[in-house]
């Protein structure tokens, strides 16, 4: 059945059984390489993407209930005309990736979370911040998060 | 530092022309014997690092795969220092898969006739054990052994740039009609100052090109050094935040068909029997492929083959492994090292005697680990594509050159007839080593079989039963502590499949010490999981060191100082962890600090952990300080990146990762079940490089050794209780603070105690004190 819905801001029509994952329709179909396969069972964080605003892992999400909703994946945050995110900037700024494989999830975790909550507390970005990184990574991807939304000084702690 | 987006080109960037430098090592022995190779280069192999366009563009060919490691900016750092190019015209790209390009520097690193370290355990597979085999037979383009910058930076690259400037000067020198040593260089210029006149690199590129390079051009001084040294933002990062990084499981090609694949649930089993009516029945199921011990299904897309392979119900034999389990394995390693006959033994002075002598203090303990996977977080993904007797291959492992041959073996065709597209991996940790990449031969089969490209995935599920594990292992350690509470003797007893010896350094200065391995053997194809036996090693011998220190009523730190020599590399690092960790200074209720220094890969690191234990029982890692002395550090940056994620990886593994076997069987099969260490449970990390002149070591292994132990010293010092068996959360019952007595102080305690828990998965414990 086709299925439409708007990705990175442009709508798409998609021919596609309502149970596939939505993670391998954006991958597959849309080409769109960004959002990783992990893991498959939502455990690892690494095809999140935005769904109407909010983060989801997209492995889990089958592709009939995302119907008339806005995703946005992680080609799809810089401004139009390529400046990058400033998350983006923040994980370059941080040297942040190793692998670089988890990235895009994290990235589009930590979007998600400063979005809501503006300055995450290191706490809030604790809890919030599950996705798995297998190179150790995560302690910038804490200071990145804290510089990107002027937390300089709490940045600073845990820096290597 | 500006560089351009297009700066890092791994991953589908095709080879243009240009001028091409070529150093001719073959005034090396290693490039004698790896010119006997590739007999069809006449002139003997070249290592083709750099090359220079005429718009002053400076390609830097990296023999190396990028796994996340970060020293391919390294490696274009050392070239591009020595050449005196500018860095925002730096483009790097991965070194075409062929001979050509072989990595004699690294093969002469591993031969030791530079480094003092031979072939690493992970290439034995491949290489036989000596260098020489080596240098014959192996297509060697290896990631692994954290040689690259120690190896082909300092033994390749630097040389590379040094001869290339030299010959650059020399082209400029006869253009301008003035002597060389009139000239200098700077920024992919040669300058003449006496006239002001300056040439730019490109312009003298190709006429540079065509003359014959020095083989052993003079490198830099450290006072020299502008890039070395210097924390330059890797090259690679940038295509990692935006999503356009391309890895092996992101190949998009016309026609493209995946298929993923389910292998005998017992290693060593075989396919007897499958339907695959149900597979065909799943719409966009396009074929069954029956393997020898595994069933594959092809289809439109990932998901339909997918669905398709879980409708089937395939039937394997057990290859006789059935009765096989982790507390078996257990179990029959402790009677091998009872019995008393090690396979292979190493050590210096009389250890019997030692412990026989009268009035020592004998102290024995026995350490387990499990098999533990290395959960990349890429599945395997591998495509390959038939055509006209041709075979076409993308994806990444760690040793491109290797595995076009690998897979020209499987298709029975002629290397000449395979092209490897190397990708960028996502996380590889010695998954992707030579030998272990299984997924080579199944995708092969399975595209001989269609006429389309096949890109063949592996599920999570797959990739956590069908790994190359580090060994499941066991130890006994014994040693004798002499009046003064000296180590007089001590042996390591440890069972697993692969001999140690080698790679092991005993870094303590003692009478008499002997390392004994008894072999064992699995059904399990076990690999070189980051560190390799450093890691387990480095658990029984630095908490065991940390059981003497209190057996002798002594403070580890001042019980480690006793054992090194004065003035050591090792008594210098071991300063610099405990000066900067406030070793000795009071800490918080419930928190200890643990202490562990081990030396792997020619780098020795020391780490202080401060942990607490939760009331749940689950150790806690707070704060990681780590000392480092691998010589020269070439980004300080990524140096200390590699390090605190060697730290966090190890961390992940010690206290909760362990593959567990059952009737022949894994029974772990995703991260419900195998998980990993998340960002809440991260500690800070604060790594230190001391700066030394000794010969490089390797940086991506060397931070997980020390991990393990530093961390059950920890818990010892926080809690009393000593845990010999890894991982850390089967102890958490016994952790929990309802029977913890008082915290004992880092600097007193003079027992041993008894265990405190329970035996769990892995066989029984066992500590024991004699006087």
């Amino acid at each position: 059945m086709a299925i439409d819905a708007q990705v990175n801001g442009k709508s798409f029509s998609i021919e596609a059984d309502p149970d596939t994952p939505l993670l391998w329709v954006i991958r597959e179909e849309l080409g769109l390489t960004g959002t990783k396969f992990g893991c498959g069972i939502g455990a690892c964080g690494a095809c999140s993407v935005h769904i109407d605003g909010e983060i989801a892992r997209s492995c889990r999400i089958p592709v009939g209930s995302v119907a008339g909703k806005t995703i946005t994946t992680i080609e799809g945050i810089a401004a139009s005309d390529g400046t990058l995110h400033p998350v983006q900037r923040a994980w370059i700024d941080a040297q942040v990736p190793q692998c670089g494989y988890c990235q895009s999830g994290q990235i589009m975790a930590a979007v998600a979370l400063i979005a809501k909550t503006g300055r995450p507390s290191p706490a809030s970005v604790d809890r919030a911040m599950t996705n798995i990184c297998r190179c150790g990574t995560y302690p910038r991807i804490r200071k990145a998060i804290l510089a990107a939304t002027g937390q300089a000084a709490a940045a600073a702690r845990g820096d290597s | 530092m500006g560089v351009k987006r297009r700066a890092f080109l791994i991953g589908g960037a095709a080879l243009i022309g240009g001028g091409l430098f070529a150093v001719s090592w073959s005034e090396t022995a290693a490039t004698r014997r790896a010119a006997k190779l590739v007999g069809k280069n006449k002139a003997g192999v070249f290592l083709t690092w750099i090359r220079i366009g005429e718009d002053d563009t400076v390609t830097i060919f990296s023999p190396h795969v990028d796994i996340g490691q970060g020293s391919l900016t390294g490696l274009a750092q050392m070239a591009a220092d020595e050449l005196d190019a500018d860095w925002t015209k730096i483009v790097l790209e991965s070194a075409p898969v062929n001979d050509a390009f072989a990595n004699a520097p690294l093969a002469k690193g591993f031969g030791g006739e530079l480094l003092p370290f031979s072939i690493p355990p992970f290439l034995k597979g491949i290489a036989g054990s000596t260098f020489a085999m080596m240098a014959r037979n192996i297509p060697l383009q290896v990631t692994g052994g954290s040689s690259s910058v120690r190896a082909t930076g300092q033994l390749g690259m630097r040389v590379a740039g040094a001869a290339a400037r030299r010959a650059l000067i020399a082209a400029a020198a006869r253009r301008l009609s003035v002597p060389e040593v009139e000239l200098h260089t700077a920024s992919s210029k040669v300058i003449h100052a006496k006239s002001g006149r300056s040439l730019r690199y490109g312009e003298l590129a190709a006429e540079a090109a065509d003359m014959t390079l020095l083989a052993a051009p003079r490198l830099k001084d450290a006072k020299d050094y502008r890039l070395i040294g210097k924390p330059i933002p890797r090259l690679d990062i940038p295509a990692k935040v935006d999503g356009s990084a391309r890895y092996g499981m992101d190949v998009l090609l016309p026609d493209l068909r995946v298929a993923t694949i389910m292998a005998a649930p017992v290693r060593g089993g075989k396919l007897e029997s499958v339907d695959p009516a149900p597979a065909m029945a799943i719409k966009g199921v396009e074929k069954v492929v029956k393997l020898d011990n595994a069933v594959a299904v092809v289809a439109k897309g990932y998901w339909q083959a997918l669905t398709g392979l879980r409708a089937l119900s395939p039937k394997f034999s057990d290859g006789g492994h059935g009765a096989l389990s982790s507390t078996s394995i257990s179990a029959a390693q402790a009677d091998k090292i009872k019995a008393d006959k090690p396979d292979n033994k190493s050590g210096h002075g009389d250890v019997p005697a030692a412990l026989a002598s009268s009035g020592v203090k004998l102290v024995e303990a026995d350490y387990a680990v499990p098999f533990i996977h290395h959960a990349m977080m890429e599945p395997f993904a591998l495509t390959a594509h038939f055509k006209d007797g041709k075979l076409e291959l993308w994806g990444g492992v760690q040793d491109p050159l290797h595995s076009r041959k690998a897979a020209a073996e499987a298709a029975d065709i002629s290397t000449d007839h395979v092209t490897f597209h190397p990708m960028i991996m996502g996380g590889a940790f010695g998954r992707r080593l030579p030998g272990y990449c299984e997924i080579i031969g199944q995708v092969v089969q399975i595209a001989k079989q269609t006429p389309y490209p096949i890109k063949l995935v592996w599920s999570r599920e797959e990739e956590v039963q069908h790994g190359t594990y580090r060994p499941q292992a066991s130890a006994h350690l014994k040693a004798a502590l002499d009046k003064h509470g000296r180590i007089a003797g001590w042996t390591t007893d440890y069972a697993q499949s692969a001999d140690a010896t080698r790679e092991t350094r005993f870094i303590y200065d003692i009478p008499a010490f002997a390392l004994r391995h008894y072999e064992f053997a699995t059904n399990q194809h076990d690999g070189a999981w980051r560190s390799v036996n450093s890691n387990q090693n480095g658990f029984y011998s630095e908490s065991f060191m940390d059981e003497l220190a209190h057996a002798a009523g002594e403070d580890p730190y001042q019980f480690r100082r006793k054992h090194l020599r004065p003035g050591s590399r090792h008594m210098a690092v071991l300063d610099d962890v405990a000066k900067r960790s406030g070793w000795g200074a009071p800490l918080a209720a419930g928190h200890g600090r643990g202490m562990a220094m081990v030396e792997s890969f020619n780098t020795i690191v020391a780490h202080v952990i401060e942990a607490s234990v939760g009331d749940d029982g689950r150790p806690r890692a707070h704060k990681v300080w780590s000392s480092v002395d691998c010589g020269l550090v070439v980004n300080p940056d990524g140096a200390a990146a590699q390090i605190m994620g060697g730290i966090i990886m190890a961390l992940s593994s010690c206290v909760d990762e362990a593959i567990t076997l059952d009737k022949g069987a894994v029974m772990q099969s995703n991260f419900h079940d195998y998980p990993l260490l998340r960002l809440a449970e991260a500690p800070d990390v604060d790594v230190h490089f001391l700066e030394s002149d000794a010969s490089m070591g390797g940086l991506g292994e060397p931070g997980v050794p020390p991990t393990a132990p530093a961390l059950a010293n920890a818990i010892f010092a926080a809690t009393g209780k000593r845990i010999r068996q890894l991982p850390f959360r089967n102890q958490a019952n016994s952790l929990k603070p309802v029977n913890v007595a008082a915290p004992i102080a880092t600097s007193t305690s003079a027992k041993t105690p008894k265990p405190g828990f329970e035996p769990r998965a892995l066989g029984p414990l066992e500590a024991r004190t004699t006087a």
